[in-house]
């Protein structure tokens, strides 16, 4: 089944196109890794994905709505994570997950229950009292993505989750972005470390606006002889 | 010459440095390899005078960064973490004024930067916001620059730029180093260690291996062995649990195994999997990568 | 080019890029001048008002004429009985009534004393205050005329020097031109320099071989001349809108201004100097100074009627002093052998403000 359905997007700021008739189509499920050189127009994707613009022409439709016409139907559907933005630092832990779970709509015992539950896959229950700005960029980023998907979300777009994470909390990091998968919560990322790349089912390649590969990873790497997508993502972009 | 000997620094009860040492050689680059949060920034606000430590000192070609602060503000070019130019004035605009902070003209130096500037050049009378990522990282390595500084300090330059961008700006390092500057850079990009003359690993506010990435690579006893499975996703945690396995992690297409002992075989390892009820397992030793020495020095340091 | 050559140029054209913060920093002094002007200061013209004629002869007529001749009160009420007076009040339909005693005209005509009361809505304390002073200035200068004594039910013995007329725009202008002073240069400059510890780029100029005292001449010259435009701007509206009279030397008035927008710039870096965020230094400007203006200068409360210790307070507050000098001057005529002494006050005050920020002004980051 088909979560996000992109046909012909055209998103133009004055006589800048950012994004030139993409047309490309994510399965539930499904992590889809979303690379691009810096400017090449992936945050203005990402923002008519997630129903924050609206586009020029074309159609896009996210978990079943149209996102010109029910931005917030998307809104309600989605989860959203980034390195800049994801908790309130001034926080404690629960606190966090309270406040999320209350922008999304759900009751206080509702929150309770997935709270201990999160917690304890995470261990780190014993920490949840403590300011989110205690913790080591590592946690802080395991409970920015759990909280992203505290609502159960049908996706959760992640952008540049792991910038700056260490090597160890980085992979720890894409484990749980497995397990989501295997909930059947799918997983739209972005990232800069083209090693990350290689975990996604499926990779899509921007440049200046339009989408120049799509593929299985695999057979990406095969189909232009190349032994890493490092390699390849060079190569198609430069 | 930098010679770095006994730091301590700690804000409030948390310790960001602790007894840090090592030296820089004339001419050198530099890297300081760690994630975020394991002292990079620190460690260079004291290097560059900006902090004092609480113990230790630290001298560039002799000059004390406590007590010569004045002398060392001359001779060092400053690029830190976050983009931090002016975005409402233009590339020209930037390049001029630090120019005039230091005292020369842009035309003096400008052979200096002439390679990394001639990217962005054309872009001249553009405000520095509306650069994009790897531009901006390039106008901030011309600015550090202009004035033709001994030493260059560059805290994480390439972080949240994409992989072509980081290759021209490690490119264009190089040709820095050429003129004789000597730099030090700081990255969480482990494959960026490769690139450097010698580098160091920072975690937690230690510092340890610090070596040519050859030779850390080298000294790098454990036997690693590449694994590959119909399963990828529930690999890494499968392989955790064998026995006597000190870290396994997910590398690319493939999960990289580091045992304890150092006489496991690709073969045992492989049985055990099967067991596990894997399919299509495929083990094999590899070369470790700089990021398997991280992953494994950070291991036998707790 | 040197190093405050560059830094100033710079500094410059951050301000200039802005225009829309430049636009505001003209638009507010106009603004803060016209609506103190003609809001705030309460200019009786016009003012509703109620009659309530007891007498009924030609000469309570002809002072009922007087008064809604006088510009000052429009008489639209007609009372006929005591119990009328309260609810005229409370519905606001009027804020004053002339009580005009009986048997007015043949007891001013026999010199017996004719009573006029006046009663005053003091919901408003104020205007109450100065409605009845008007119209007692009206009664009495008819009285003056008709040769004859009109008692007020309650003898007030007002003086009014050098502002007859309680003109409120003369006393604001002088005030509104310390506060808009003091936020153009204060709060802008702590605002520009902290916005660099926030951008990051103060590391930069720390780690450079600029010195404490270029960064901060450099910051500190184009507010210069931005407060100077300013302050010229209220004093050309003071003297050319609200008349207010210009007594004594232009240059005398400019050298107050000058002082005072350098003590504010020193101020504005001293807060800068210790607020870490543009947050911290907006709030410090406000209360700290923004606050202390408005109410400890004499410029809307009288300082006279405070208690010892805010009186004590405002003593060690520059803009208290800025304001007496600018009175002094505009106002009263007066000339440097009376105001030198504020003088001297303020530029010390600069002067040790000025130290200490430079003092305070960090050269690493903790």
């Amino acid at each position: 089944m088909e979560i996000i359905i992109v046909k012909d997007l055209v998103m133009r700021f004055g006589s800048f196109t950012a994004n030139d008739r993409l047309t490309f189509s994510v399965a539930k499920g499904e992590i889809f890794g979303f690379l691009g050189a810096n400017g090449a127009g992936k945050t203005t994707t990402m923002k008519v994905l997630c129903g924050l613009l609206k586009p020029t022409s074309g159609s896009v439709v996210v978990a079943g709505y149209d996102v010109a016409l029910h931005p917030e139907k998307v809104k309600r559907n989605i989860g959203y994570m980034s390195q800049k933005f994801s908790l309130n630092d001034d926080l404690t832990v629960t606190e966090n997950i309270l406040v999320y779970g209350t922008i999304y709509g759900l009751g206080r015992a509702e929150i309770g229950k997935r709270t201990d539950a999160m917690l304890e896959r995470l261990e780190l229950t014993q920490v949840r009292k403590r300011l989110v700005k205690t913790l080591s960029l590592g946690w802080k980023q395991k409970l920015a993505f759990s909280v992203a998907t505290l609502h159960r979300p049908s996706i959760v777009f992640l952008d540049e989750p792991t910038s700056g994470v260490d090597p160890v909390t980085r992979r720890r990091f894409w484990e749980l972005i497995y397990e989501a998968a295997e909930n059947d919560i799918t997983v739209f990322v972005t990232t800069h470390y083209m090693d990350e790349a290689e975990y996604c089912d499926r990779v899509s390649i921007m440049n200046r606006g339009q989408i120049i590969a799509l593929d299985t990873p695999q057979r990406l790497k095969q189909a232009h002889g190349v032994e890493s997508i490092n390699e390849l993502f060079v190569r198609m972009v430069r | 010459m930098i010679k770095v000997r006994n730091i301590c620094k700690s804000f409030g009860a948390v310790r960001a440095l602790n007894d840090v040492s090592f030296e820089v050689r004339e001419n050198e680059l530099f890297g300081l390899i760690g994630p975020d949060g394991a002292g990079k920034s620190t460690l260079f606000h004291i290097l560059i005078s900006l902090m004092k430590p609480d113990s230790g000192d630290v001298a560039l070609w002799g000059l004390d960064s406590v007590r010569d602060y004045r002398a060392i503000r001359k001779i060092i070019g400053y690029m830190p973490g976050k983009f931090s130019l002016y975005e409402d004035l233009t590339v020209e605009e930037n390049l001029q004024f630090f120019a005039s902070v230091f005292g020369v003209r842009v035309e003096e130096n400008y052979r200096l930067i002439e390679d990394v500037y001639r990217h962005i050049a054309p872009f001249g009378k553009r405000p520095a916001g509306k650069l994009s990522g790897g531009m901006k990282q390039k106008l901030a390595l011309s600015c550090a620059l202009i004035h033709k500084p001994r030493l260059l300090v560059l805290d994480e330059p390439t972080t949240g730029v994409d992989a072509v961008s980081r290759k021209e700006f490690w490119d264009n390092l190089k040709t820095v180093r050429q003129a004789g500057v000597t730099a030090i850079v700081a990255t969480p990009y482990m494959d960026e260690a490769a690139l450097c003359d010698r580098i160091a690993f920072i975690n937690n506010g230690h510092i340890f291996s610090v070596d040519t990435p050859q030779n850390i690579v080298k000294r790098t006893t454990q036997r690693i062995f590449a694994v590959r499975a119909a399963n990828m996703r529930t690999l890494p945690a499968l392989c955790r649990s064998l026995p006597g396995v000190m870290a396994a992690y997910s590398f690319g297409d493939a999960v990289h195994l580091a045992m304890n002992r150092h006489d496991a075989e690709a073969g045992e390892i492989r049985q055990q999997l099967i067991c596990l009820a894997c399919e299509k397992v495929e083990v094999k030793t590899v070369a470790p990568i700089i990021e398997d020495c991280f992953i494994i020095t950070v291991k036998n340091q707790k | 080019m040197t190093a405050l050559k560059g830094f100033i140029i710079k500094e410059s054209k951050h301000i200039l890029r802005d225009w829309k913060t430049l636009v505001i920093l003209f638009v507010i002094p106009v603004a803060l001048v016209l609506i103190i002007g003609y809001v705030v200061s309460i200019d009786v013209k016009d003012t509703v008002i109620g009659v309530y004629d007891k007498a009924r002869d030609s000469e309570s007529a002809r002072l009922t004429a007087r008064i809604a001749s006088s510009g000052y009160f429009k008489p639209v009420k007609v009372i006929t009985h005591d119990a009328e007076i309260a609810p005229a009040f409370r519905s606001g339909s009027i804020r004053m009534v002339v009580v005009i005693g009986e048997r007015f005209g043949s007891r001013m005509l026999q010199n017996e004393g004719a009573v006029v009361q006046i009663i005053a809505d003091a919901s408003e304390a104020n205007t109450a205050q100065l409605l009845s002073i008007y119209c007692e200035g009206v009664i009495q200068s008819f009285a003056a005329g008709e040769d004859v004594v009109v008692k007020p039910p309650v003898e007030v013995e007002v003086r009014m020097f050098f502002n007859p007329s309680l003109n409120g725009v003369y006393m604001s202008i002088p005030g509104i031109m310390a506060l808009v002073l003091i936020i153009i240069t204060a709060m802008m400059t702590s605002l520009s320099i902290t916005r660099e510890k926030e951008l990051g780029s103060m590391e930069i100029l720390l780690a450079s071989p600029l010195t404490p005292f270029q960064i901060i001449i450099g910051k500190v010259t184009p507010y210069l001349a931005l407060a100077t435009i300013n302050a010229v701007t209220v004093v050309l509206l003071g003297y050319f809108v609200f008349r207010v009279p210009m007594t004594g030397s232009w240059e005398l008035l400019f050298l107050i201004n000058f002082v005072y927008i350098f003590l504010s710039l020193a101020l504005g870096i001293l807060i800068s100097s210790l607020a870490p965020t543009q947050m911290v230094a907006m709030f410090a400007s406000l209360f700290g100074l923004l606050l202390p203006t408005m109410l400890l200068s004499g410029f809307i409360f009288p300082l006279e009627n405070m208690p010892w210790w805010l009186q004590a307070l405002s003593r060690i507050l520059p803009p208290r002093y800025y304001v007496e000098a600018v009175k002094a001057v505009m106002i009263q005529g007066s000339t440097l052998e009376v105001v030198w002494q504020r003088l001297i006050v303020m530029v010390a005050f600069g002067l040790i403000y000025m130290a200490a920020a430079v003092k305070k002004f960090k050269i690493r980051l903790d």
